[in-house]
């Protein structure tokens, strides 16, 4: 089947099955492998994206699911101001270690931000809370975020 | 406040990972690559009798034991363990053969329709077959023989840890000319190109293997990518085509190794004034199918078994025991979590029974500078504990909320654990077994090349190592390159394992660096080969366990806080303080990196995270199942370095990747007792356990 979604803002057509994984989509047909797969389960957030700006696990989203909306991965992420801004404080605080979890957590974090610009720690704990991350203990993360919220200065 | 890092530089591989640019072994397109698929035993013990393949399509290929070019064995430390089964089925889940073919859907179902005929046979899965024993004393024994003593006994039981690595295992080969080429997600690129080279019986120059991008490992990738460099050689031998596997979470969790469960038995000959006077340690480990690195981790255990005290008398000995599960091996820490976790335990529990509050009785037995190891070894290198320990009391307010939270119902807790990790391999291992040779070259515009074979797999030890070359010669940083191991460019440094590669390959890259810049002449090629040389006092015979047993020790101090749920029997661990001595801290962004994220795992593997056995086969499969903590789990975290340099690391730096775990499980079990006022002997202290505690 036929399937037109806007990917990194650009339209594509992809002819999969319609129950086809997105995140497989993604990496096998388009071969954008910014995103990862960590679980396959919706337990990780290594495969985060944005469908409307709202973070999903693509690992359980068919691709049917996103027709006609707008995907955004880090592919696309990256080429944004706001990545700058968000990949600086990561770098600055220590904020990834192996980098398996890294574009997920900066695809959560660049919703968040987008949300809310001035988040507790609280808030930005629940945010990353379905993002798994086994290296750096959060603490980093947490404060790479609270560092882009007040718009980070540079390295 | 957020922290400033001062002595930090710039991480070389921010970018590409943050970006998603990286490439890891999965996200490697290849023309015309194969998918495998392993078919694994149903059954923990018995007989091959025979096994029916459904029809293979065209294209579609069975590689198992009958496949084996020279030989039948995965080369680990004590290599026992088969590439595929053949007749003997030692666990569920063991290799049996590998499904190969283009459509990885097609090889999962045809893996389905394999049908195996077992003669089954009953499976062991207590520890009660020792494959390995080791055992040593140290001190006075007449000690024994006193009337006046009285004998105090307690057991304690660790489970199994899942590594839970997000990036899961995940392996490559193709030929290139006639040339076996591997990428893959790995911590030891040597040990694969051994393992290769043993079961196909090639020359060293007919393999190379090559590191990607490696998402997380913690000891979890050090062996198992051998058994999965066997295999897929094997298949790639016989089909010549690009091959490709790469685990699910679930096979990953069901079927990789996993750290050791473990059972101690601390007896304790103590006198009126509750001092102890003599020492009994036991050490249990469960090794599953196969021994592979177990000797080495049980030598660990024991040789950590007195973690950071003296003690007049001990007598230290331990098992390692085969059974029918799936084999246990590397984790951060090897060994020593299990054995200190039960000593801390156990003095926590005398200080009880003699009624001295918090830490205060166990201070009693630290080990001083000069002292002797466990092992009739010295520590020679300056012992600041004492300063780590003041330090986490200032930092936590330790005496004043240990007196609070004693009073009753105070369901909060607060636990301080000691703990040290002797840094590189056990006793004369760097320099008889791994003889590390570093190669470091200068083209004629100057500029640097070096090359070791450590996996950086989130470390840092990519931009650690770099940066002692760069400082050594105090060259611009981009005079010097220093890329991802590849066997055919680099000696081998060693594995990337035992806190070995600051202390160790930092050294020797610092060394070989250093003996560059003496000899440097501008617009000329020149190259050193730098072999490692140990501290000539490094004296140990594994056989009596006698000895030093490592070059040098890191230390720490955790102090953990923990709220009590009475009604969940939940705990939140509130905020962690932690003091380390790495030696002198080269970068410290890097070192709280390893702080934090190990702490947290060692609270994990503490309160958390459980992975049970029954039948032979892992209750939680998934990462539903098997929880780690989330960033609402994670306590906030403070951590301090005390500079202690180290005559023989690069720059003054020991080893930090292990030590940062140790210490998690017993501070927040120690804390925990404190919060229900009841003693732990188990870990993971889930709210199952308090329960069981609770309700009695
Ligand atoms: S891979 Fe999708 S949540 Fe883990
Ligand atoms: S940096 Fe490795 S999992 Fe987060």
């Amino acid at each position: 089947m036929k399937i037109k979604f806007n990917l990194n803002k650009k339209d594509v057509i992809v002819d999969v099955d319609p129950s086809m994984r997105l995140l497989d989509v993604l990496r096998n047909v388009l071969h954008l492998t910014g995103t990862k797969e960590g679980c396959g389960e919706g337990s990780c957030g290594a495969c985060s994206v944005l469908v409307d700006n709202m973070p999903y696990d693509s690992c359980l989203t068919p691709v049917i699911n996103v027709m006609n909306k707008q995907v955004m991965t880090i592919e696309g992420i990256r080429e944004s101001k706001e990545y700058e801004t968000i990949a600086n404080s990561f770098a600055k605080m220590g904020g990834s270690q192996c980098g398996f979890c890294t574009p997920g957590m900066i695809i959560v974090t660049y919703a968040l931000l987008m949300k809310n610009p001035n988040p507790s720690e609280e808030e930005i704990r629940l945010a990353l809370s379905g993002n798994i991350c086994r290296c750096t203990g959060y603490q980093a993360i947490v404060n790479a975020v609270k560092d882009a919220s007040k718009g980070g200065k540079h390295e | 406040m957020l922290p400033e890092y001062k002595t930090s530089v710039k991480k070389v591989d921010n970018e590409e990972k943050m970006s998603g640019k990286a490439l890891f072994t999965d996200d490697i397109q290849m023309d015309g690559v194969l998918s495998a698929v392993t078919v694994r035993s149903k059954i923990s013990k018995g007989k091959i009798l025979n096994i029916k393949l459904p029809t293979l399509p065209e294209g579609y290929y069975f590689i198992s034991a009958k496949d084996i070019v020279k030989e039948n064995v995965c080369n680990i430390i004590f290599s026992d363990w088969p590439v595929f089964a053949d007749k003997e089925i030692n666990y569920k889940g063991e290799s049996i053969g590998l499904i190969v073919g283009e459509d990885k859907k097609i090889c999962l179902d045809l893996v389905d329709q394999v049908v195996i005929e077992y003669e089954e046979k009953e499976p062991v899965f207590d520890m009660k077959n020792s494959a390995i024993h080791k055992d040593f004393e140290k001190g006075d024994k007449s000690v024994l023989n006193d009337p006046n003593l009285e004998s105090y006994t307690e057991k304690f039981q660790t489970g199994y840890q899942e590594q839970v690595y997000l990036e899961t295992q995940g392996m490559l080969v193709y030929l290139d000319g006639d040339k076996i080429t591997v990428k893959a997600s790995m911590q030891c690129p040597f040990y694969i190109h051994k393992a290769i080279c043993r079961t196909l019986g090639y020359p060293e120059d007919k393999v190379r293997v090559i590191q990607p991008a490696v998402g997380g490992a913690f000891g979890g990738k050090e062996h198992y990518p051998s058994l999965m460099g066997a295999q897929l050689a094997t298949a790639l031998v016989k089909i010549k085509k690009p091959i490709k596997m790469v685990f699910d979470r679930k096979e990953d969790i069901s079927f990789t190794t996993k750290r050791h469960p473990s059972e101690t038995t601390i007896s304790a000959l103590i006198d009126k004034k509750g001092k102890i006077r003599a020492l009994d340690i036991h050490v249990s480990l469960d090794a599953g199918a196969y021994i592979g690195c177990s000797g080495v981790v049980l030598s660990r255990a024991l040789i950590a078994a007195t973690n950071t005290y003296k003690f007049d008398y001990v007598h230290i000995s331990g098992d390692a025991y085969i059974t029918n599960k799936i084999p246990s091996a590397a984790f951060r820490g090897f060994g020593s979590p299990q054995s200190i976790f039960a000593i801390e335990m156990f003095l926590a529990h005398v200080a009880k029974k003699f009624r001295y509050p918090g830490v205060l009785y166990k201070n009693q037995y630290l080990v001083e500078t000069g002292d002797t190891t466990s092992t009739n070894g010295k520590f020679r290198d300056k012992i600041i504990l004492k300063e780590l320990i003041v330090k986490a009391k200032e930092m936590s307010d330790y005496d004043r909320k240990e007196k609070e939270y004693s009073k009753p119902n105070s369901y909060r807790g607060i636990g301080m654990s000691y703990f040290l990790h002797g840094c590189g391999f056990t006793g004369s291992g760097e320099s008889d077994l791994i003889k590390a040779k570093l190669i470091i070259r200068k083209d004629k515009n100057d500029i640097v090349t070096f090359y070791t074979s450590q996996v950086d797999f989130g470390q840092g030890n990519r931009t650690t190592l770099k940066r002692i070359v760069v400082d050594t010669l105090g060259i611009p940083e981009d005079h010097v390159i220093y890329d991802a191991p590849d066997t055919d460019k680099t000696l081998s440094t060693g594995p990337t394992a035992a806190s070995r590669t600051i202390i160790i390959v930092g050294g020797l890259a610092a060394k070989a660096a250093q003996h560059l810049k003496d000899i440097w002449v501008s617009g000329k090629e020149q190259e050193i080969i730098e072999p490692y040389v140990g501290p000539d006092y490094i004296h140990w015979d594994e056989a009596t366990m006698q000895g030093d047993a490592y070059p040098g020790y890191a230390w720490g101090v955790n102090v953990v806080e923990v709220s009590f749920d009475p009604i969940t029997y939940e705990v939140h661990v509130e905020e962690t303080w932690s003091v380390y001595d790495v030696g002198h801290a080269i970068d410290e962004r890097i070192l709280v990196g390893q702080a934090d994220g190990g702490i947290l795992q060692g609270l994990g593997y503490g309160y958390l995270e459980v992975e049970e056995m029954a039948n032979g086969e892992f209750r939680q499969k998934t990462m539903s199942d098997y929880i780690v903590p989330t960033s609402m789990d994670a306590p906030k975290m403070h951590t301090a370095f005390i500079d202690n340099p180290f005559k023989y690391g690069a720059f003054g730096a020991k080893g930090a990747g292990e030590l940062t775990f140790v210490g998690g499980a017993p501070a927040v079990c120690i804390a925990i007792e404190q919060a229900i006022k009841e003693k732990i002997y188990k870990i993971p202290a889930n709210p199952e356990y308090l329960m069981e505690i609770l309700e009695k």
